[in-house]
Formats: C-alpha cells, sequence, structure tokens
C-alpha cells in the first residue's frame, strides 16, 4: 500500500474509532488516535497475517500490550475481515464479546491484554517459542509510554536481549501523555532509547504518524541481527482532530454530539486534501 | 483399616523432578522455565536431556509467567517453577490477566509451599497460595500427597489443556502411594474407608492423616481418610458420600485456616449437607524458623491435632 493510501485508510480508521466511541459513550481517545498509523502500517504493510488462516503456525504475531486503546485494534481487525464491522456496534455493551480491553474472544486477537506491563512479556515468550521452532515468523507489540515504569517490562527488556530475540519488534506509542499528565511528570522514562540501548536493543526513532518512516522501520528489522528491535514512535494524543491533539481530557474522554460533528468535518477534510 | 507402610523417604519436589524428566522424554511441546532456582525444583535432568527447551528467566517472576503466557501463543506447554510465594503472590496480576482471564495452557509448579520449607521462614512460607490459585475462574489447583503421586500429577497435567496450579513441597516424607499409579485430576482418594468421621486431607497432611486414623482406630474410631489431591475442580460427590455416612468432618491442610481446602469443604456442606466440620490448618498466622517437625507441632498440622480435631467433630454430631 502506497503512502497516500495509508494515509486515506487511516483517515477511514479513525472515523470509524470516533464512530463507535462515540456511540458506546466510552472508550480511549486520544491513545487510539495516537496509536492508529502504527496499527495501520503493521496490518496493512508488515504483519503476515491472513484472517482467512488465523491459525497457521507461520503467521506474524502482534500483542497489544497498551490494551486500553483496544478500539484502535477492532476497527483494523474489521477492515481485514477478521469479524464484521457491524459487531463493533456492541462496543462495550453488555454480552458483548467487543471489550473494553482486547480478548481472545474477538477473532484475531491473539491474547487479553490491558493489565499494562504484560504485553512485553508475552512477546517474549512468544518469539522465543519461535527460535524453538526455528521458525520465521515475528512478533509486535504495542507498548504506552505511559507504561514503561512496571518493572515488569523491564524484566522482559532483559531477557529479550538475553535471549537474542532478532524476532521481536516493540514499539512504544510515545505520545508523551498518560492519565494523570506528561509522562516526564508522572514518572519520568527518558531517555529511553539510551535505556532499551543498555539494555541490549536496537533502537530507532520515526514519527509514528509518517507512513514513509514507518514503513521504513519496519522494512528494516531485525535493526541489528542478534538483537530485539525497538521502535519509538513519537505521537501525538488525539492525532486528526485538532481539538484533542496533546490534550489530557481526552485520554478517556467522549465527543459530544457537536464535538462528534466537528471531529467528521476536519476528518472530511483531511481525505479531501488525499483525494 | 487398611495399613500403609513405606520403604522411603522423599520430597515431593524430587516427584516433581522426576515427572518433569519423563514428560521431556514423551512430549516435545512441554518446555520447563524458572526463576534461578533449577537445584531447588530438580530440573537438573529435565535440563540435561532438553538444554533448549528449559527458558532461565532471572529472578524476575513476573516476566516468567508473561513469556509462559507468551510460549502457548506459539503452540508451547510452559511449566513455569519457582518456589510457591513467588510463584503465586508476587506474580498474582500476571497469573489472573494473562494466564487465567486468557485461559492459557500454563502450568505454574510450585515447590516449597507452607510452614515445612523450614529453616528460611516467614517471607517463604506461603500459607495462602491454594487460596489465591483456587478463586482464579477457569484455574486447576492440585496438591499431591508423595513423590509418587506428585510425579503422576506432573505428567498428568501436560495432558490436560488449560491453566494448572501444581503445588508441592521441600521436605522428605514418606512414599506411600503407588508407583505407576494413573492420576486423575479432580478424582479424590479413598485412603481408607470408616464410618465414624470424615478426614479430607490435602498434601503433606495425607500422611499424617494416615497415622491419625491409626490412632483413632486404638481408641475404638473408625475414621474414613480421604486425599483430595485436586483442591479445584473439587471431588464433591466423594465428599458428600463420605460425610452422608460419617456425619461429621475434619479438613487437613498445610495452609491457612481461610480460603483453604477446608473452606471449599465447608461451601459443599453448607449448600447440600450440614455437618458439624473441624479445621486442622494454620490458624490465620505467618510462620516462622525451624525444622519442619517443630513448626508442624507448633502450628497444629501433626496426626496428633487432627486426632484431638475428629474427637471435636464426633462431639459435636
Amino acid at each position: 500500500m502506497s503512502e497516500k493510501e495509508l494515509a486515506r485508510k487511516s483517515v477511514e480508521y479513525r472515523r470509524k474509532i470516533l464512530k463507535y466511541i462515540y456511540q458506546a459513550k466510552a472508550g480511549h481517545t486520544g491513545g487510539s488516535l495516537s496509536c492508529i498509523d502504527i496499527l495501520n502500517v503493521l496490518y496493512n504493510h508488515v504483519l503476515n497475517v491472513d484472517s482467512a488462516d488465523f491459525s497457521s503456525p507461520d503467521r506474524d504475531r502482534y500483542i497489544q500490550s497498551k490494551g486500553h486503546t483496544v478500539e484502535a485494534l477492532y476497527v483494523v481487525l474489521a477492515s481485514k475481515g477478521f469479524f464484521p464491522e457491524s459487531d463493533l456496534e456492541t462496543l462495550c455493551t453488555y454480552q458483548s464479546h467487543y471489550i473494553g480491553h482486547p480478548t481472545r474472544k474477538v477473532r484475531g486477537v491473539e491474547q487479553n491484554t490491558g493489565a499494562l506491563g504484560h504485553g512485553l512479556s508475552l512477546s517474549v515468550g512468544t518469539a522465543i517459542a519461535g527460535k524453538l521452532d526455528k521458525k520465521d515468523y515475528r512478533v509486535f507489540t504495542l507498548l504506552g509510554d505511559g507504561e514503561l515504569p512496571e518493572g515488569s517490562n523491564w524484566e522482559a527488556a532483559l531477557s529479550a536481549a538475553h535471549y537474542k530475540l532478532d524476532n521481536l519488534c516493540a514499539i512504544i506509542d510515545k505520545n508523551s501523555l498518560q492519565i494523570s499528565g506528561a509522562t516526564s511528570d508522572v514518572c519520568n522514562t527518558d531517555p529511553v532509547d539510551a535505556k532499551f540501548e543498555a539494555f541490549g536493543w536496537a533502537v530507532r526513532h520515526v514519527d509514528g504518524h509518517d507512513f514513509e518512516q514507518l514503513k521504513a522501520a519496519f522494512d528494516a528489522i531485525p535493526f541489528e541481527k542478534g538483537k530485539p528491535s525497538l521502535v519509538i514512535a513519537h505521537t501525538i494524543k488525539g492525532k486528526g482532530v485538532s481539538y484533542m491533539e496533546s490534550q489530557l481530557k481526552w485520554h478517556h474522554g467522549v465527543p459530544s454530539e457537536e464535538q462528534y460533528s466537528d471531529a467528521l468535518q476536519e476528518l472530511g477534510v483531511a481525505e479531501e486534501s488525499l483525494a | 483399616m487398611k495399613k500403609y507402610t513405606f520403604t522411603e523417604k522423599k520430597d515431593t519436589r524430587s516427584g516433581f523432578g522426576a515427572g518433569m524428566h519423563e514428560l521431556g522424554q514423551q512430549n516435545p511441546n512441554v518446555v520447563a522455565l524458572c526463576a534461578d532456582l533449577v537445584g531447588s525444583l530438580k530440573l537438573e535432568p529435565f535440563i540435561k536431556e532438553n538444554p533448549d527447551r528449559f527458558i532461565q528467566c532471572g529472578i524476575s517472576e513476573a516476566n516468567m509467567i508473561g513469556l509462559s503466557a507468551g510460549l502457548t501463543i506459539g503452540g508451547k506447554i510452559p511449566f513455569a517453577t519457582t518456589f510457591a510465594n513467588f510463584a503465586t503472590g508476587r506474580v498474582y496480576d500476571q497469573i489472573r490477566q494473562s494466564v487465567a482471564y486468557s485461559n492459557k495452557n500454563v502450568k505454574i509448579c510450585a515447590s516449597h509451599a507452607g510452614l515445612t520449607l523450614g529453616e528460611d521462614g516467614a517471607t517463604h512460607q506461603i500459607l495462602e497460595d491454594l487460596g489465591m490459585m483456587k478463586m482464579l475462574p477457569g484455574m486447576t489447583v492440585i496438591n499431591p500427597c508423595d513423590y509418587n503421586q506428585t510425579k503422576a500429577a506432573t505428567i498428568a497435567i501436560a495432558d490436560y489443556e488449560g491453566p494448572v496450579y501444581l503445588r508441592f513441597g521441600r521436605p522428605v516424607i514418606p512414599v506411600f502411594t503407588d508407583a505407576d499409579q494413573k492420576f486423575e485430576i479432580g478424582k479424590a482418594w479413598m485412603v481408607n474407608e470408616g464410618t465414624d468421621v470424615s478426614i479430607f486431607a490435602t498434601g503433606h497432611m495425607v500422611w499424617e492423616a494416615i497415622q491419625a486414623g491409626e490412632m483413632l482406630e486404638a481408641e475404638g474410631i473408625n475414621a474414613e481418610i480421604i486425599n483430595i489431591h485436586t483442591i479445584k475442580p473439587l471431588d464433591e460427590e466423594a465428599i458428600l458420600k463420605s460425610v452422608e455416612k460419617t456425619g461429621c468432618v475434619v479438613s487437613a491442610e498445610e495452609h491457612n485456616r481461610i480460603g483453604g481446602l477446608g473452606d471449599s469443604i465447608a461451601q459443599v456442606l453448607v449448600k447440600h449437607k450440614l455437618a458439624p466440620q473441624e479445621y486442622v490448618a494454620v490458624d490465620d498466622s505467618f510462620g516462622e524458623s525451624g525444622t519442619p517437625a517443630q513448626l508442624l507441632e507448633k502450628y497444629g498440622l501433626t496426626a496428633k491435632h487432627i486426632v484431638e480435631a475428629a474427637k471435636r467433630a464426633i462431639a459435636r454430631k
């Protein structure tokens, strides 16, 4: 998919994320909008995952550690044919499988996540299994920058390097905001690149909304043979809707009717510019 | 009354190690993980024959549980091993979210449970693990009684699809069950039939219960002794059948009286068949340093204590 096609896809995804959050009156809007371009590139350019053959032992694995931005994942999985998009009409409602954090009851989801700090360990285990079986599949995991203070991340980071997991790629959605405020104020983890490098990872920075940079980074993994790869994706929380961008209240905020309408209008303008 | 004898004493953790050794030869999908306690878990024979299928995690238990859940995404059957304290309380969130809620085929295998690890004291003597694990939906919880049964249970859980907590210990105790037994998850084992009181014991307390049965017999009391090696799913049928006959109950476990086997049995009794029950368990306390024998005596977990509890239960009928 070309960068322009990816950009158009992202507009469509953003519109759907907002639609289902608006309908459910629940969801994690800001983070879903910050990571959607990453998910777009993963599912439309990188991952060897086929909805018709999801149980293939050779498939690439994607594990979303920051489970709370599940709306981004659901929208992408629906677009890839894992389930009918109309299922998302039930998002976060009673008796729906489309719960507010990923579960394996939803086709395409590898692992229940949402308790932060779990995804990297899970991914290390899956990557070790791939090495044991001499499989070529790769394991991708998306972490939030806000969850990095969880100690289990650093346990996992150590073991990924120890086991030389160059079939593992972690991505940090570095939108610099978390529920209590700026990540640098809540519990600063910078310089995060130096920390992971010191742990034995190969690290690259990208603009997490630049499709060319995202593609180039993912095309280059493993960045170093014998080392796990880390993509630090610099993103904007609420990206694509100007009144949400970098505004803390949109971590868990749900748009009003008027705000929803304004957002759709803005996305419409963005789409026209890509025509 | 059936007499149980033994020719040797062994630790249940060695039964686990022997089971892993066999599994290593039988099942290529079995992978062992450990958080720096290979010798304590008796994993050396498995590792020697299957070095590629052993994942040393170092002292990072949370990561070990996460890795285990992740290994299932690659089709493996992970056996995550460490001391019971660090295999449960320390990593409860990892087990809850990534293993139990995700219904992952992870086997959490925990040694040095209870008071009988001895000298290291309360930091390492977990008495709450059965409770924590049994509260997790979908978790199978097993506490076998001797070397042979632990070995058989270890082999059996590899063939069962789903999360399992397998608990065993450090002290050497009599080996009194059959070497070639088939372990059936969730099926209580009738140790000795009797009519006056039902003694339901688990883990190391089963041998104490057998001794208690002999002491009671000498006083003319005919005790029924049942080994509840699977705390969850609980063999309710076996419990109720026994209580119908005897009319009173003693539960015996190396665990806090709150949240363990005794409470599981009490739930069954409350729901189906009211009967007096006496607990032989640690009375809501932490442990301390000492030999296993000293600690079992102080915290009320010996055959003598079971005898006293049985008499109290009978008196309440």
